[in-house]
């Protein structure tokens, strides 16, 4: 988390908050909330952006949002990491898939409040300076994808899937990635470059 | 989405407090002004939707520090609510001892989404009918109460056969919640007077008159844990559905039984994908249990199990096919090793 203080331009500052609390039947507990974890952005007035601070591939990303905003759409929209892809926008294809604490999750159905104070991994934080992650580089010479709408979602997907222990045999590489659908069917190609990476993530 | 204030909260009194503040008396669950977010896979969809439409979200995930343990002992199992289902379907003790706990949560959703959800959200999703989740459909009794079914005389292939009511025949989508009944869980339920037991099979209610009260918490309550007595190693999770992996379920079966030497001294069964609710098929068990097992057997328990159901214009296939994964769950459980 950054040690930034909050900005004094939001018309809602916590600090603010915690000093004039008072009024709604809520305001005491969101106090209390507040108080024992004072990094947390709390949305009190909806029609009023809330700061948050996301930690993005390493580094802290201020943004002052509406509290609707999820993850997916603070990434495109306001940090301009546009390689998350917005398929269904319902957690239903995987486009969006993005690492949280090194999980894999649908940023689709994740407020981005709900993920301050977490370590989100993208498909921009993958490879290290010029060197594609060797889940890039197999999706490359494994040709797998056709248009690549979905690619960044499946190497996220795919990476998570190897670290997990999921990726043994064909048969649990396809069940653990059939959360993200590919609509141009590269799937063959898709299994035969998480197998080719796996052994060299597994070797770290 | 609608406008939605957002907490996150630290301790479960604070939670609690936060979800009943807003509610009124006798609010439904469903349609509370404060909803509890955990894993989000069904409330932020529906939101999306526009089926929810809470007016503030309050955040529970930091209740996952004490609500989130997976306790796996000598007589029993007690599962936090918060506990992700991918953390609870690859653990080992899991895998071994209730393996239709495990499989029922491994053959649910995604990875990503079972990363994502926790047990307590899991066994609270909502049904996929279609026209519940289409607000564009005027007449839904568990959206919009006393407006109609428009699956009634709809496109009706995915929904319930057993449990209906002529208000609602929405399918509970869930598979989890059918382990916990066959296996008599009970669940954990901390509310404004502190935490209380109950079985878990008074958890969920059928749709009756009733369809927006989908089960019997109150706003203000949370679900904190599940626990179920003894050990089920013989225990299967069969699943049919149009595709094999990601899809909810056309048919399932939870079975657990206790044989010795072919013959079932006690036999647990459970329903999903057919019916309104958790579906808990004592009628079945009663025909299994004292019984010596082969295949003729097999196929009265599964005819007794769906000797009420009742098939609409497109889901009468649903019997047939429920009473093959009845047989087939059963035999399976019959001859694992274990």
């Amino acid at each position: 988390m950054s040690d930034q203080p909050s900005s004094k331009q939001s018309a809602f500052d916590r600090r603010a908050f915690m000093a004039g609390a008072a009024g709604s039947a809520l305001v005491p507990i969101t106090a209390r909330a507040a108080a024992e974890d004072a990094r947390v952005s709390t949305a009190q007035d909806p029609s009023l952006p809330v700061d948050v601070t996301l930690r993005v591939n390493g580094k802290d990303k201020r943004l002052s949002i509406d509290a609707r905003t999820t993850v997916l759409d603070a990434l495109r929209e306001h940090l301009k990491l546009t390689g998350s892809k917005k398929g269904c926008d319902h957690g239903q294809c995987g486009a969006c898939t993005v690492l949280i604490d090194d999980r894999r999750v649908v940023s689709c159905l994740t407020l981005a409040l709900a993920a301050e104070g977490q370590e989100i991994t993208t498909i921009e934080g993958l490879a290290t300076d010029d060197r594609l992650h060797p889940m890039q580089q197999a999706f490359v010479d494994n040709d797998a994808f056709q248009c690549g709408y979905c690619t960044p979602g499946q190497i996220m997907s795919a990476v998570a899937c190897v670290k997990e222990g999921h990726a043994g045999s064909e048969a649990d590489i396809r069940e653990y990635m059939s959360g993200n659908i590919c609509r141009c069917a590269a799937y063959p190609n898709i299994v035969a470059a998480v197998k080719q990476a796996a052994p060299e993530i597994m070797k770290g | 989405m609608r406008p939605f204030s957002y907490q996150r909260v630290t301790d479960p009194t604070a939670a609690v407090q936060a979800l009943s503040a807003a509610a009124a008396a006798n609010d439904a669950l469903t349609k509370a002004a404060a909803q509890p977010l955990a894993g989000g896979t069904t409330l932020i969809d529906l939101m999306k939707l526009d089926v929810m439409r809470p007016t503030a979200i309050v955040d529970i995930n930091p209740l996952a520090q004490g609500w989130s343990a997976i306790e796996p002992g000598n007589d029993g199992l007690r599962l936090g609510a918060l506990a992700k289902m991918s953390d609870v379907a690859a653990h080992e003790q899991i895998q071994r001892h209730y393996p239709v706990i495990a499989d029922s949560l491994k053959l649910a959703a995604s990875a990503q989404l079972r990363n994502m959800a926790t047990l307590g959200g899991n066994v609270m999703q909502r049904t996929r009918c279609s026209y519940f989740r289409d607000v564009s459909y005027e007449n839904c009794n568990k959206r919009n109460p006393g407006s109609g079914c428009a699956a009634m005389d709809g496109v009706n292939r995915m929904h319930a056969v057993l449990g209906a009511s002529d208000q609602c025949i929405a399918t509970y989508p869930g598979d989890f919640a059918q382990a916990l009944i066959a296996l008599d869980a009970m669940v954990a339920i901390t509310g404004r007077s502190g935490t209380r037991n109950m079985p878990f099979a008074e958890l969920h209610k059928a749709p009756g008159n009733t369809p927006e009260i989908e089960t019997t918490l109150r706003p203000g309550e949370l679900i904190s844990a599940f626990s179920i007595s003894g050990r089920w190693p013989r225990s299967v999770y069969l699943k049919a559905r149009d595709r094999q992996s990601y899809e909810f379920a056309l048919s399932s079966a939870a079975v657990a039984l206790d044989v010795q030497n072919g013959t079932v001294r006690d036999a647990r069964i459970a329903l999903g994908g057919v019916a309104t609710v958790p579906w808990r098929a004592r009628e079945a068990e009663a025909v299994l249990k004292g019984q010596k097992f082969d295949d003729g057997l097999a196929q009265r328990v599964a005819d007794a199990a769906f000797a009420d159901a009742r098939g609409r214009r497109h889901n009468s296939f649903k019997i047939a096919l429920g009473k093959r994964v009845v047989a087939r769950a059963l035999q399976q459980a019959v001859t694992m090793e274990i």
